[in-house]
C-alpha cells in the first residue's frame, strides 16, 4: 500500500490533467453557451494545476513508479513543464480564430487536453509499452483535431491521410519493439540498455529491429523521406489546429526519441548514428529547397518545420549529452518560434478565409507595424540570423557535430541554412517593401496580442541570455 | 484424459464444419449463423485449454456484440451472392496455392525449437484464470492499463466529435413552447354571415 502511495504521488501530474479534462468534458456538456469560454478557461486552470504538480513532484526523491514503467527525470519534468506552457500559449492564441469561425467548441480544449496527457505519458515513459500509449493518445487527438472543420474538404483529405500515414507508422514502431522484446525479453529501456551493454550488440536482428524503430520515429517526426503528411496537414487544417500540431507534438517527438534511442539503445549508437545522417541530409536538404517554391505559407512553413526537424536530428545523432542538450533547445527555440509564426497567421485570419497565401502579407508593415515586427524577428530566429536566439540554436548543433568530427554535416547545414533564409526573408520583403493589395484585421483578444508580443520579444531576449536556457537543457539532460 | 480428447475432438469437428459451412451456404444470414457457431465452438475449446477468461471475451465480445451487429447489417444490405460467386472457379488456383503456403509456413515455424514446449502442467480445479489476469492487470500494469481506457474514451470522444451534430430538418418538440400556447394562437373565430 505505502508503495501505491509513493506512485500515486509520484504521477500525480497526469492524474490530475485526466481528472480536471474528464470534468471540463462533463461541465461542457451541461453548461449550454457558456461551455465554450467555460472549457477555455478551465483548461487553462488544468494546464496551470498540472504545471504547479509537475514541479512539486520533480522535488520527490524517488525515480520510478509503477514498477518502473514512470519515470521522472529532470527529462521527463522540462519536456512537461514545457508542454504544459505550449499549450496554454495555444489555447490563447487558437481561441479568437476558433470564436470567429463558430467552430468554438470545447471538444478543441478537451482534445487538445487530451493530447497533452500523451505527451505526459510519453516524457514519463521508460517501458514500451507506454512510449507506445503515449504516443497513440497524442496521436489519436491529433487526427481528430485535424478534421475539426468538419465541412472543409482539404481538412478531411489531410486527416485521412494523417491518419492512414500515422498509422502505417504505429505498426513501423510497434514492430520493431516487437523484435526487440522478442531479443531482449523486455520492454524495460533499462533492461534493454543492461541487456545490450552485457551481450553485445553484434547481430542483425538487432539492426533490423532498429532501423523499424527510427521509422516510425521519423514518420512521427516528419523527417524526409516519411514528411509526405506534413505539408498536406499543415495546409489542409484549419490555422487554429496547425498551430497546435506544429508546436507540442514536437516536444513529444524529441522526448520519445531520446526515451527510445539514448535511454534504450545507446548501445547501438554507431548504427542508429548512420541512420539518423541520411534522414538529416535528405530533411535539411529538401525541406529548405522545397519550401522555396511554396506559394502557400502555412505549407512553405511545413517545409521549413522538416527542415527544423533536420537540425533536430542533427543534435541527436551525435550521440553525446551535449548534442542531446543542443537538441532539446533547439526543440524548445523551434515550437517557441512556430507558435509565434503561427498565432499571427491565425490571429489574423478573416471570417471565412484564412490568411495562407504568401502574398496575402503585402504591406503588413504599413497597417499593423507592431505585429509585422513581431513576424519579422521570428522569421530571422527561423532564419538563424544573430540578434534573435535562433542563431544560437543553430550555433550549439553545429558546435556538437564539429566536437563530435562530423565537419562535413555541419558544412552542409550551414550551407542549407543559407538556402533558407531566402524564403524567410521573402516573408519579410512582402510585408515591408510591396503594397497591400487587402488589409487583414487582427482579431480582438488583449490577452492573445500581449501573448504573442512577448512570445516576439522572448526570440531577442534569449539571444542576450541564451545560457539559462541552455545550462538548464544540459542539466536535464546530463 | 479420454473424455478430455473426445470432447476436443467434438469440438474441433463442428468448428471445422461450420467453418466450412459459413462459406458455402448460399443466404449470407447463414452464413452469419454459421460464423457464430464457429466462435462459439472455438470458446469451448479454449475453455478446454484452461483460459476461461479469452473463451468468455471471444463469446461476449464477438459472439454477442460484434455478430449481432454482423447480423443487422447483413439483414439490411441487399447482398447479389451471384454476382460475388462469379469468379470462385476462376480464383481456385490462386486461393489454394495462397493457402497451402500459409499450411507450409505453419508447419514450419512450429517446428522450429522456439515451438519446442513442455507440455504445460494442468492447474487445480479451483485456479482461476480471470482472476489471475485481473490481479496482473490490476497491480503491475495498472498505468498503462488506465493510459489504454483513456485512449478509448479519447476514441469516443473523437467519434462524437467529428459525427454528432444539429440536424437542421429534423422535427422536435419544444415543450416550453407546447404549454405557453394561447388559445388565440390556435382557434381563430371568423363570424359569417347565416344562410
Amino acid at each position: 500500500m505505502d508503495s501505491l502511495n509513493s506512485d500515486v504521488l509520484l504521477a500525480l501530474p497526469e492524474i490530475a490533467l485526466l481528472a480536471a479534462t474528464s470534468a471540463v468534458l462533463l461541465i461542457s456538456l451541461y453548461a449550454g453557451r457558456a461551455s465554450e469560454a467555460l472549457a477555455y478557461w478551465l483548461s487553462l486552470a488544468a494546464l496551470a494545476i498540472t504545471a504547479v504538480l509537475v514541479d512539486f513532484t520533480s522535488m520527490q526523491p524517488e525515480l520510478f513508479a509503477f514498477g518502473e514503467m514512470y519515470i521522472n527525470d529532470p527529462l521527463a519534468v522540462a519536456i512537461k513543464l514545457f508542454a504544459c506552457l505550449t499549450v496554454a500559449t495555444v489555447f490563447i492564441y487558437a481561441r479568437p480564430y476558433l470564436r470567429q469561425r463558430e467552430h468554438a467548441r470545447a471538444e478543441f480544449y478537451i482534445l487538445g487536453l487530451f493530447a497533452t496527457l500523451g505527451t505526459l505519458v510519453m516524457a514519463s515513459a521508460h517501458n514500451f509499452v507506454l512510449v507506445y500509449l503515449g504516443l497513440e493518445l497524442l496521436s489519436l487527438c491529433l487526427y481528430a483535431l485535424v478534421v475539426f472543420e468538419r465541412d472543409s474538404s482539404d481538412a478531411s483529405e489531410a486527416a485521412i491521410k494523417y491518419f492512414v500515414l500515422g498509422a502505417i507508422a504505429s505498426g513501423m514502431l510497434l514492430y520493431g519493439m516487437s523484435i526487440l522484446y522478442g531479443l531482449t525479453g523486455s520492454l524495460d529501456l533499462a533492461e534493454i540498455h543492461a541487456y545490450l551493454g552485457n551481450r553485445g550488440t553484434d547481430s542483425v536482428a538487432l539492426v533490423f529491429a532498429l532501423a523499424f524503430i527510427v521509422v516510425g520515429l521519423a514518420f512521427k517526426f516528419g523527417a524526409v523521406p516519411f514528411h509526405m503528411w506534413m505539408p498536406d496537414v499543415y495546409q489542409g487544417a484549419p490555422t487554429a489546429i496547425t498551430l497546435f500540431i506544429a508546436t507540442m507534438p514536437k516536444l513529444a517527438a524529441f522526448v520519445m526519441a531520446i526515451r527510445l534511442l539514448s535511454n534504450g539503445l545507446q548501445e547501438l549508437l554507431t548504427d542508429w548514428q548512420q541512420m539518423l545522417i541520411i534522414l538529416t541530409v535528405l530533411s535539411v536538404v529538401f525541406g529548405n529547397v522545397i519550401a522555396i517554391a511554396q506559394s502557400n505559407i502555412k505549407r512553405m512553413l511545413a517545409y521549413s518545420a522538416i527542415s527544423h526537424i533536420g537540425f533536430i536530428l542533427l543534435g541527436i545523432l551525435s550521440g553525446s549529452a551535449f548534442g542531446y542538450a543542443a537538441a532539446l533547445f533547439y526543440t524548445v527555440i523551434y515550437v517557441l518560434m512556430a507558435a509565434g509564426t503561427f498565432g499571427v497567421l491565425s490571429l489574423l485570419a478573416q471570417p471565412g478565409r484564412d490568411l495562407d497565401r504568401l502574398v496575402d502579407l503585402k504591406g503588413l508593415g504599413s497597417y499593423n507595424p507592431w505585429f509585422a515586427l513581431i513576424m519579422l524577428l521570428l522569421m530571422f530566429s527561423m532564419a538563424g540570423v544573430p540578434l534573435t536566439v535562433g542563431f544560437y540554436a543553430k550555433l550549439y548543433i553545429l558546435q556538437s557535430l564539429i566536437h563530435d568530427g562530423m565537419l562535413w554535416l555541419a558544412i552542409l547545414a550551414i550551407l542549407m541554412s543559407v538556402v533558407g533564409a531566402f524564403y524567410y526573408l521573402r516573408v519579410v520583403k512582402y510585408m515591408y517593401f510591396d503594397d497591400a493589395d487587402e488589409q487583414f484585421r487582427l482579431q480582438r483578444s488583449p490577452l492573445a496580442h500581449t501573448v504573442l508580443s512577448v512570445n516576439g520579444l522572448l526570440v531577442v531576449a534569449l539571444f542576450i541570455f541564451p545560457n539559462a536556457l541552455l545550462n538548464y537543457c544540459m542539466q536535464v539532460l546530463n | 484424459m479420454l473424455i478430455q480428447t473426445a470432447v476436443f475432438y467434438f469440438f474441433a469437428g463442428i468448428l471445422v464444419l461450420s467453418a466450412l459451412a459459413m462459406i458455402t451456404v448460399r443466404n449470407p444470414v447463414h452464413a452469419v449463423l454459421f460464423l457464430v457457431l464457429a466462435f462459439f465452438t472455438s470458446a469451448a475449446i479454449w475453455l478446454l485449454l484452461e483460459a476461461e477468461f479469452l473463451g468468455i471475451t471471444l463469446v461476449l465480445v464477438y459472439v454477442g456484440a460484434v455478430m449481432v451487429l454482423f447480423l443487422f447489417v447483413v439483414m439490411m444490405l441487399d447482398i447479389n451472392l451471384a454476382k460475388m460467386r462469379a469468379g470462385f472457379a476462376r480464383h481456385l488456383p490462386v486461393g489454394l496455392v495462397v493457402g497451402a503456403v500459409m499450411a507450409a509456413e505453419m508447419i514450419v515455424i512450429l517446428n522450429t525449437p522456439a515451438f519446442d514446449l513442455a507440455r504445460p502442467r494442468l492447474k487445480a480445479a479451483d485456479y482461476s484464470n480471470t482472476r489471475e489476469l485481473g490481479e496482473l492487470l490490476f497491480t503491475e500494469y495498472v498505468y498503462p492499463f488506465e493510459i489504454a481506457g483513456v485512449i478509448l474514451l479519447v476514441a469516443i470522444v473523437a467519434a462524437i466529435t467529428l459525427t454528432l451534430r444539429k440536424r437542421v430538418r429534423t422535427r422536435s418538440q419544444s415543450p416550453a413552447r407546447q404549454v405557453n400556447v394561447d388559445r388565440k394562437d390556435r382557434v381563430r373565430l371568423v363570424s359569417m354571415d347565416s344562410e
